[in-house]
C-alpha cells in the first residue's frame, strides 16, 4: 500500500466536497500517513478463508408492507432549507458554464 | 456545440458489427416508496409526498419494502433469470442535489436476479435472444428542474430547483450481456427489446411502463468493431433515451458517429452521451466528477434478503402468461393470419379483441367478425382522436350488441357505423340508437318494389343486361335503390327482389 | 405539597429512588425538575454538560404527571414508574422542538421535524426532558474537545476531560444536574465518558435499542443506551428506550425486558467471570491495574470463578475500527451538503456551483476531526483500496466475534478495565489523533461484535485520585448478565467506600456562576 500524499489527499477531499487550503492538504496528509500507518497490520491479519462481517447480529428480510404512512407537509419538508422557491428546494447551478 | 461527422449507416455496416448494451430502469408501481412509507405517486406537487427518509434527514433509516422485493423477484423471473438465494444492498456514493443521502441505496455485487435471457421478436418475426446479466433493486432520485438559462437545459442554468416526490421510488435496473451479432438490424433490435422488457413488466402488473412518465428509461451502450475482430470496441452510454423511437434512432446514430470517428483513425472516447430529440443526435455528457469512484459497500442499515425457494416458487405460480407466448396461443385460435395478427398487434387491439370475442362467445361471434369492428371501425376512430383503441370508450359489450343488429338485419354495416359514432356520442347501447336515430332497415317489401321499378326504369339498358345472364351488373340497380331509400334498405333483400322482378337465377 | 426535602438532597438521589418518592407521593415531579434545572443553571457554566436546557417543556411534562397523580384513577395507575423522572439526552439524538446540533456548526439552529424512537418512549414514559448534551461533533472524539460548542469539564477535575462522544451526558449525571441521561456509543462513547467521571454507562446489544432518530456516525457500530449513577437507574432506563422498532431494520425482536430484575439478583455465586488478557496490563495506567485487581478480589470474594480467557485479535480491533467508522462515516455524513437542512456556505470566489457551494459548506460546517475521519473513510473505500481496508477489516470484525466466541464458552462475563487511564487533561491530547483513538482500546471489541458493555465505578485511582471504570461485557442479547454482576460489584464496592463513589466528588463551586444565566 502506498503512503497517502498530498495529492491524494486533495483527490479525497473532492470526492468528499471538502474544500481545503494548500496548508490544510498538508497537514491532514500528514495526519493520515501516521494513521494509516498505524492501521494497514489490518490487511495482513485475515486470510482468504475468513468472511467478512458486516453486521454485528445477523439478521435477514426485515421488511416493512406496503402501506402508506406519514408524510411532511412542504412547508415541514423545507422548513430548514437554506433556499427554496416554489415549495422546492433551491440550489446553485450544478454545472460550470462551458 | 459542435457538430459531429457522421458516416452513413450503410457505410458503417459495411465495415463494422455493432455490439449493443442496455440498462433498463423500470420504476416500480408499489403503493410507497423503496425504504420509506410515503407514497409512490407521480404527478402531485412539489414535496408532498416525501418524509423524513426521503429527505434524508439526519437520523433516518431505511426499511425495505417487501412488496417491492415481490415485484423485483417477479421481473427476474419473467426475464428467466435465477434468484439469488441471499442478496443485499449497497450504497452508491456520489454528490449530487437530487440524491437526498448523496449516496444511492442499490445493489452491486449481490444483485437479487442475475442470468435470465428474452426473446425479442422484431418486426419481421425474426426472434433474437438477448442475455441478461443481472436485475437489481435501488431507489430513484429527486426531479431538478434547471432555471435561469435556456429552458430545461443545464447548461448554463443559474439555479435548480428540486422536489424530492420521486426520491426513493422503488426501481428494478435490467442490464443486459453485452449484444452481438444484431449487425444492421442493431437499430431495430434495440427498439424491440426496450418495448419487450417495457411489455413484460407492464403485464406483470408490476410498473406503469409509461416511458412518457420515465416509468420505464433506457440507457444503450454502443460499441463498434471491424468484421472479424472478437475484441469488443470502447463503446459510449447514451443516457435517459425515453421512447421506444428514440431508442432505434440514438443507437443508429451512435452507430453512425462511432464509425466515423473510427474512420478517422483515433479512438472512440469511452463517455456518457445525452441524447437530443430535436436534432436526433447526442451530445458529449459532462461526467459526473465521482463517477469513476462510487465507493460501493455493503448498506449497514440494512439486511440481507433471503429469498427461499418456497417464496419464489410461489410468486413464480402467480406469475402471468408471458406476452410473446400469449400472442401464440390467440393467433393460433383465432385463425388470423400473420399480417392480420400483426396488424391486430400493432395497432394495439389485441386484447380489445380477445374480450370482445369472450363478451360474444354466447352468441357466436366470431374472431373475424371482432377483428373487422376493431381495425375497420375503432382504430380509424381512436387515431383521429389520437388515443389508444381500447381508451376511445367503446366496450366489448357494445361491439356484441352491434353485430348482433348486422346479424339479425336489423341493420346494414353503413347504418351500424353511424350507430357505432352515436355510441362515441354516448347517445346509449347500439339499440337505442337505432331506436332513436330511426336507422332500422325497410324491411316492408312494398316501398322497395316501386323504387326497384324506378331504377329499372331509369337503366333499362343496365336491366337488359342481367336479363341477358351478366347478373354482376346488378349493383347499379341496388346502388339506385339505396340512394333512392337514404341507405335504409337491406341490400341483400333488393337484390333478391330485382332478380325475382327479372326473373333471373342470383 | 409534600415533605421539603432540600432540592440539594434531591438532586444526589437515583432515579430509582426518586421513582419510589414520586410514587409514594412524598414529592412532586415539578419540584424534582425544578431541582435539576436549578443545578443546571447553578453549575452548568462551569461543566458545559448542556447544549439546550428544556426548561418550559420539563416542567410542563413534570406539571402533567403531577396532575395525573392528583387525579388518581386507572391514568395514575398506569402511569410508567419513571414518570416524572427527568433526564438528559444527547445532543445527537433528534428532538422535536428542541433543538439538535450533533455537536457541529453544521447544524446550528436545526430543527428536527421527528422525535426519534428513544425519545417517542421517553415521551410515551412522561420523562421530562432536561435538554440536550454537549459531545464531540457528530460523535468523533473522547473527551468532548471536539464540539464545535467548546469543551465539558469533568466534575471531578474542571481541567480535565469528561471522556467523550458523551462527555455532556456523564458529565451531566456526575455533577448531579440530571438523574439519568441518554448516550450513543460507537466505540466506548457511553462506556469510556462513564469510567472517567465515577458513572455508569451501558452499552446495549446491537439491536437492542432503536437507532431511528440518533445521527448516524458508523451505522453498524452505533448504539444508544443509558448513563445513570447506578446499574439499576441504566437497567430501568434500557427497559423504557428498549424493545423492537419497525423504523430500524437492524432492531431486535427478542425482548429484553429482564434486565431490572437481573440488577436485583444480588448474587453472583457460581458465575465464571473472564478476566481478558489483552485488555489489561502494558498500557494501563498503576491506578487503574490496582482498581481492576480489587473488583476481582471482591467477586472472588462473592463467590464467583474468575478465569482468565484469551482474545488475540482483539489488538487488531483499534486499527479495523478506524476502517470501518471512517467508512461509514464518509457516506453517512455525506447528507451534510447545505441543500436541504442546516448551514450553507458560498465559496468566497469563482463560479457559485452546487459543487463548490457543497464542498465550502461542509469546510465550514465540519471541524477537524470530522474531516479527518471522513477523509480517510474514502480514503478506505475507494477504488484500489477496498479490499485491503474495508473488506480487511470486516475480516477482522469476523476473528473479533470468534475470539468472543471462544472466551463466552469459557467464561459467563468478561471483565476489563474500560478505559486504559483516568481523565487526562483538557487539550493534552488534542493534537495527536492516535493517543486520543488509544482511549477506546478497551471498549471497541464491544461494538465491533455488537455484544452489550456495561462500565462502573471501580473507584479512584490512587495516583490521581481520580475515577476508574470497569467494564462488563457479555454475549449478545445477554445484556442482563451485565446488569447483575454490574449491581453485584456495585454494591461490594459502595459498602467499602463507605457510600456512592461520587459522594467523594468535589462540591462545585455554585457561587461561582450566575444562577438561571442562559446557557
Ligand atoms: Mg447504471
Ligand atoms: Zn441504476
Amino acid at each position: 500500500m502506498a503512503a497517502i500524499n498530498r495529492d491524494d489527499v486533495a483527490h479525497l477531499a473532492r470526492l468528499a466536497r471538502i474544500e481545503m487550503s494548500a496548508e490544510e492538504l498538508d497537514r491532514m496528509a500528514g495526519e493520515l500517513a501516521v494513521i494509516v500507518d498505524s492501521v494497514k497490520s489490518v490487511s495482513e491479519v485475515a486470510g482468504e478463508d475468513v468472511p467478512a462481517t458486516s453486521h454485528p447480529i445477523p439478521l435477514s428480510n426485515v421488511f416493512r408492507e406496503d402501506v402508506v404512512g406519514h408524510v411532511l407537509t412542504p412547508a415541514e419538508a423545507l422548513s430548514g432549507a437554506p433556499d427554496s422557491e416554489d415549495d422546492r428546494f433551491k440550489v446553485p447551478a450544478i454545472l460550470d458554464e462551458e | 456545440m459542435s457538430v459531429d461527422t457522421i458516416l452513413s449507416f450503410e457505410e458503417a455496416m459495411e465495415k463494422y458489427d455493432p455490439v449493443l448494451g442496455f440498462e433498463v430502469h423500470v420504476e416500480l408501481n408499489t403503493r410507497t416508496k423503496m425504504f420509506s412509507s410515503a407514497p409512490n405517486v407521480f404527478g402531485d406537487d412539489p414535496n408532498t409526498n416525501v418524509n423524513e427518509v426521503d429527505l434524508g434527514m439526519p437520523g433516518v433509516l431505511p426499511v425495505v419494502n417487501k412488496a417491492a422485493v415481490e415485484s423485483s423477484i417477479k421481473i427476474g423471473l419473467a426475464l428467466n433469470c435465477k434468484i439469488a438465494e441471499s442478496c443485499r444492498f449497497a450504497r452508491k456514493n456520489y454528490f449530487y442535489p437530487d440524491t437526498p443521502k448523496n449516496f444511492q441505496t442499490s445493489q452491486y455485487d449481490e444483485p437479487i436476479a442475475y442470468d435470465g435471457w428474452l426473446d425479442v421478436e422484431l418486426e419481421d418475426g425474426t426472434v433474437f435472444r438477448v442475455e441478461i446479466e443481472r436485475a437489481h433493486m435501488e431507489e430513484d432520485a429527486g426531479k431538478l428542474t434547471h432555471l435561469g438559462g435556456q429552458a430545461g437545459r443545464i447548461q448554463g442554468a443559474d439555479y435548480s430547483l428540486v422536489d424530492y416526490n420521486r426520491a426513493g421510488v422503488p426501481l428494478v435496473e435490467i442490464v443486459t450481456k453485452p449484444i452481438e451479432g444484431a449487425g444492421s438490424r442493431a437499430p431495430e433490435l434495440a427498439k424491440a427489446y426496450v418495448a419487450a422488457v417495457r411489455e413484460i413488466v407492464k403485464n406483470l402488473g408490476v410498473s406503469e411502463a409509461r416511458m412518457e412518465r420515465g416509468n420505464v428509461r433506457c440507457d444503450a451502450n454502443v460499441s463498434l468493431r471491424p468484421h472479424g475482430q472478437e475484441r469488443f470496441g470502447i463503446r459510449s452510454e447514451t443516457k435517459n433515451v425515453n421512447s421506444l423511437r428514440a431508442v432505434e434512432h440514438a443507437v443508429r446514430y451512435e452507430i453512425q458517429r462511432h464509425a466515423a470517428v473510427l474512420e478517422s483513425g483515433v479512438p472512440v472516447t469511452q463517455e456518457t452521451r445525452h441524447w437530443h430529440e430535436d436534432t436526433r443526435s447526442t451530445t458529449a455528457g459532462r461526467e459526473k466528477s465521482d463517477a469513476d469512484d462510487y465507493r460501493y459497500f455493503p448498506e449497514p442499515d440494512l439486511v440481507p434478503v433471503v429469498a427461499s425457494r418456497e417464496w419464489v416458487e410461489e410468486l413464480r405460480a402467480t406469475l402471468p402468461e408471458p406476452p410473446a407466448e400469449r400472442r401464440k396461443r390467440l393467433k393460433e385460435a383465432w385463425g388470423y393470419s400473420d399480417l392480420e395478427f400483426r396488424d391486430v398487434v400493432n395497432a394495439g387491439v389485441m386484447d380489445s379483441i380477445e374480450e370482445t370475442i369472450a363478451a360474444g362467445a354466447a352468441v357466436g361471434l366470431t374472431a373475424d367478425a371482432a377483428r373487422k369492428w376493431w381495425m375497420g371501425e375503432i382504430v380509424g376512430r381512436a387515431k383521429a382522436a389520437d388515443v389508444d383503441p381500447a381508451d376511445l370508450g367503446v366496450t366489448p359489450q357494445a361491439i356484441v350488441e352491434l353485430n348482433q343488429l348486422v346479424v339479425d338485419g336489423k341493420i346494414n354495416n353503413k347504418m351500424a357505423s353511424q350507430v357505432l359514432d352515436g355510441v362515441l356520442a354516448g347517445e346509449g347501447a347500439p339499440a337505442e340508437i337505432v331506436e332513436k336515430r330511426g336507422l332500422a332497415m325497410v324491411s316492408d317489401d312494398g316501398p322497395l318494389l316501386e323504387a326497384i321499378d324506378a331504377a329499372l326504369a331509369a337503366q333499362p339498358d343496365v336491366a337488359d343486361k342481367i336479363r341477358g345472364g351478366k347478373v354482376q351488373a346488378i349493383g347499379a340497380i341496388v346502388g339506385g335503390v339505396m340512394k333512392a331509400t337514404r341507405g335504409q334498405a337491406d341490400a341483400g333483400r333488393v337484390r333478391e327482389l330485382i332478380l325475382e322482378k327479372l326473373g333471373v337465377q342470383g | 405539597m409534600s415533605s421539603f426535602e432540600p432540592s440539594t438532597e434531591l438532586i444526589r438521589l437515583s432515579a430509582a429512588a426518586l421513582a419510589a418518592k414520586l410514587k409514594a407521593g412524598e414529592v412532586s415531579a415539578v419540584e424534582v425538575t425544578q431541582a435539576h434545572l436549578d443545578r443546571i443553571a447553578s453549575v452548568d457554566g462551569e461543566i458545559n454538560a448542556f447544549l439546550h436546557v428544556n426548561t418550559n417543556e420539563a416542567l410542563a411534562v413534570a406539571a402533567e404527571v403531577d396532575g395525573i397523580r392528583a387525579a388518581g384513577g386507572a391514568a395514575a395507575e398506569e402511569l410508567h414508574q419513571l414518570a416524572g423522572v427527568p433526564i438528559a439526552v444527547k445532543d445527537l439524538i433528534v428532538t422535536i422542538g428542541q433543538p439538535t446540533t450533533a455537536g457541529s456548526k453544521i447544524l446550528e439552529g436545526w430543527r428536527s421535524p421527528y422525535d426519534a424512537t428513544v425519545v417517542r418512549k421517553l415521551r410515551a414514559a412522561k420523562m421530562p426532558i432536561l435538554g440536550k448534551t454537549n459531545l464531540d461533533e457528530f460523535a468523533m472524539g473522547s473527551s468532548t474537545e471536539h464540539s464545535a460548542y467548546g469543551p465539558t469539564r469533568n466534575p471531578w477535575d474542571l481541567e480535565r476531560i469528561p471522556g467523550g462522544s458523551g462527555g455532556g451526558s456523564a458529565a451531566a449525571v456526575a455533577a448531579f444536574e440530571a438523574p439519568l441521561a441518554l448516550g450513543t456509543d460507537t466505540g466506548g462513547s457511553i462506556r469510556q465518558p462513564g469510567a472517567v467521571t465515577g458513572t455508569v454507562g451501558v452499552k446495549p446489544t446491537y439491536g437492542a435499542v432503536s437507532r431511528y432518530g440518533a445521527i448516524a456516525m458508523a451505522s453498524s457500530l452505533d448504539q444508544i443506551g443509558p448513563v445513570s449513577r447506578t446499574v439499576l437507574d441504566s437497567a430501568l432506563l434500557q427497559e423504557v428506550i428498549g424493545g423492537h422498532d419497525p423504523y430500524d431494520s437492524t432492531s431486535l425482536t427478542d425482548p429484553f425486558d429482564n434486565l431490572v430484575a437481573a440488577a436485583r439478583t444480588g448474587n453472583v455465586e457460581g458465575m465464571r467471570i473472564g478476566i481478558i488478557k489483552e485488555l489489561h496490563g502494558e498500557g494501563y495506567q498503576a491506578g487503574v491495574e490496582n482498581r481492576f485487581n480489587e473488583s476481582l478480589e471482591l467477586l472472588k470474594e462473592a463467590g464467583a470463578e474468575i478465569v482468565e480467557v484469551s482474545c488475540p485479535n482483539f489488538k487488531y480491533a483499534l486499527g479495523a475500527y478506524y476502517l470501518i467508522m471512517p467508512s461509514e462515516v464518509s457516506s453517512n455524513l455525506a447528507k451534510f451538503d447545505g441543500v436541504r437542512y442546516g448551514m450553507r456556505v458560498l465559496p468566497k470566489d469563482g463560479p457559485l456551483t452546487i459543487e463548490r457551494v457543497m464542498a465550502a459548506t461542509r469546510a465550514a460546517g465540519f471541524g477537524d476531526e470530522v474531516k479527518r475521519r471522513i477523509i480517510l473513510g474514502t480514503y478506505a473505500l475507494s477504488a484500489g483500496y477496498y479490499d485491503a481496508y474495508y473488506g480487511s477489516a470486516q475480516k477482522v470484525r469476523t476473528l473479533i466475534q470468534r475470539d468472543f466466541a471462544a472466551a463466552f464458552a469459557q467464561a459467563d462475563v468478561l471483565i476489563s478495565p474500560t478505559a486504559p487511564t483516568t481523565a487526562f487533561k483538557l487539550g493534552e491530547k488534542l493534537n495527536d489523533p492516535l493517543a486520543m483513538y488509544l482511549n477506546d482500546v478497551a471498549t471497541i471489541p464491544a461494538n465491533m461484535a455488537g455484544v452489550p458493555g456495561l462500565s462502573l465505578p471501580g473507584g479512584l485511582a490512587d495516583e490521581d485520585g481520580l475515577p476508574v471504570g470497569i467494564q462488563l461485557l457479555a454475549p449478545a442479547r445477554e445484556d442482563a448478565r451485565v446488569y447483575r454482576v454490574g449491581a453485584v460489584l456495585e454494591s461490594l464496592l459502595e459498602e467499602k467506600w463507605g457510600g456512592p463513589l461520587l459522594a467523594q466528588a468535589p462540591v462545585l463551586d455554585s457561587n461561582s456562576t450566575v444562577a438561571g444565566g442562559s446557557l
